[in-house]
């Protein structure tokens, strides 16, 4: 596939590759609100900004690395519809998108799918500054070519026969409704896409969207179900390596995988953590200039899957060779009684060096390590339910 | 007409009332996403559904079709019926 040499320039989620350090901010997104955390230049010190939009829901917080100062924001509330609000400076003014993404009319079918929320915002490639992708619940594909304020559905997914036959019903999907989401622009080439489906699995594009295809060989599935159907396949999180955009890794619903493009098959590397940990888990970040580095936080998913941590003992793990072996990393975490949970958008990183690793429970707990996950220490407390976290960096002006 | 807007969407209207025109809901809500713009969204959604914890209410009686007619001395309620944490 044709691809410009340019691997730090397009950002993904929180993989958001900055080559110029900035201040550091972690953008938080809740169930009753958001919050901006500015870090002091040590990392040590943090001003929380908020609440943003008390008492909505915010599914996703994410600032476009491209430019430093555009924020999106995926709202909604129990009440109403959901829609996407933008900010270029910093959430001191809010501009609501004049057209949120929405699925196309079908008449006279009373079953017709709504956007019940947007759940995924990722910004394009660098060369494509105003463009966006979101992912929905239930699943869908949009794409704003104008910073966000309007959207479109986006590829032939939304209405082609087997994805829509893939992505099942919102009875099939996760609790509060199945998702499109780990949307990865490939830094070097802005046609070449990936996403994830809960449920659904992993598809590629390598035409700048107008077709994808299922990427799912060596994955498992539950067992008594059929690996060759997506529809049975459980991503949990996909995160691109900025720094070898060739190599990608899964949390997935069941276990932890890699994948060395271009092959096309994932190498469960989950089986390398240590037993009594298992590798389930939801979220998963990669180092920024590290492709053999990356981090999970494991959740239990054993019996009827309480999706805490493991016996009451949270930790991160980390692997530093691609998956061969991975370390504990609880420095400064509770040593028991501590049941956290963690969704699969509330684990990111920055690109400082050392690294900072920041993650956000549901029980309303901020984390932060400031020396790549060797010891931790809480920012913040009593948030509402926290559904995702973002790093990024702000450039000095 | 009057229209009273419940607190989830006076973001929008900056009051609790509003004033709008149109002899049917669908058109009423129409004229409100004129003045207010994004406000019908959050309240009908793509497929031209009420959405579930929308009520309007139109001189009392509850409402659950776009096509309702309506008349310009209508009194209409729009309410937010949400219960739980």
């Amino acid at each position: 596939m044709p691809r410009s040499n340019n691997p730090m320039s397009a950002a993904s989620g929180s993989q958001s590759g900055l080559a110029a350090r900035g201040r550091t901010v972690v953008l938080v997104a809740t169930r009753k609100g958001a919050w901006i955390f500015h870090a002091d230049a040590a990392r040590q010190s943090w001003r929380p900004d908020g609440p943003h939009f008390l008492g909505h829901v915010i599914s996703h917080l994410v600032l476009d690395a491209r430019d430093a100062r555009t924020l999106l924001a995926a709202v909604k509330t129990g009440h109403l519809g959901p829609t996407l609000f933008r900010s270029t400076d910093l959430g001191r003014n809010w501009q609501e998108a004049a057209k949120p993404p929405a699925f196309a009319r079908v008449a006279d079918d009373p079953k017709a799918r709504a956007v019940d929320h947007t759940f995924w915002l990722t910004p394009a490639h660098a060369s494509q500054p105003e463009v966006w992708y979101a992912g929905t619940s239930p699943q869908g594909l949009f794409r704003s070519q104008d910073g966000g304020r309007s959207w479109e559905p986006y590829s032939m997914i939304n209405d082609d026969t087997d994805y829509r036959r893939w992505m099942g019903t919102v009875q099939d999907g996760t609790p509060d409704g199945p998702k499109l989401h780990s949307i990865i622009v490939d830094p070097r080439d802005p046609a070449h896409l990936y996403f994830a489906m809960s449920g659904g699995g992993v598809h590629e594009s390598t035409d700048g969207g107008r077709t994808f295809a299922p990427l799912l060989d060596g994955l498992d599935v539950v067992e008594g179900f059929d690996g060759k159907e997506p529809t049975f396949h459980d991503p949990h999180c996909v995160r691109l390596c900025p720094s070898n955009p060739d190599r990608l890794y899964q949390q997935n619903h069941c276990g932890i995988y890699r994948l060395d493009r271009p092959s096309r098959r994932w190498l469960r590397i989950g089986k390398n953590m240590p037993a009594e940990v298992g590798d389930i888990g939801f979220p998963m970040v990669v180092h920024p200039r590290d492709a053999d580095c990356a981090w999970v936080l494991p959740m239990d998913g054993t019996s009827v899957w309480p999706r805490t941590s493991p016996g009451g003992k949270p930790a991160v793990y980390v692997t530093r060779d691609g998956g061969e072996t991975w370390q504990r990393q609880d420095g400064g975490m509770p040593a028991e009684q501590a049941w956290w949970t963690v969704k699969r958008q509330a684990m990111s990183a920055d690109g400082a060096d050392p690294v900072g690793l920041y993650f956000g429970t549901t029980s309303g707990e901020l984390w932060a390590s400031g020396d790549e996950g060797r010891n931790w220490r809480c920012i913040a407390r009593h948030l509402p339910e926290i559904y995702a976290v973002e790093a990024a960096e702000l450039r000095d002006r | 007409m009057n229209v009273l807007i419940p607190s989830a969407l006076r973001s929008y209207t900056q009051s609790a009332h509003a004033q709008a025109s149109g002899d049917t809901l669908a058109a009423l809500l129409a004229d409100l996403d004129r003045q207010y713009q994004g406000i019908r969204f959050r309240m009908v959604d793509e497929q031209e559904r009420i959405r579930p914890h929308i009520r309007v209410f139109v001189n009392g009686a509850q409402v659950r079709e776009l096509g309702q007619r309506l008349g310009t001395a209508d009194e209409v309620v729009i309410v937010q019926a949400l219960s739980g944490g």
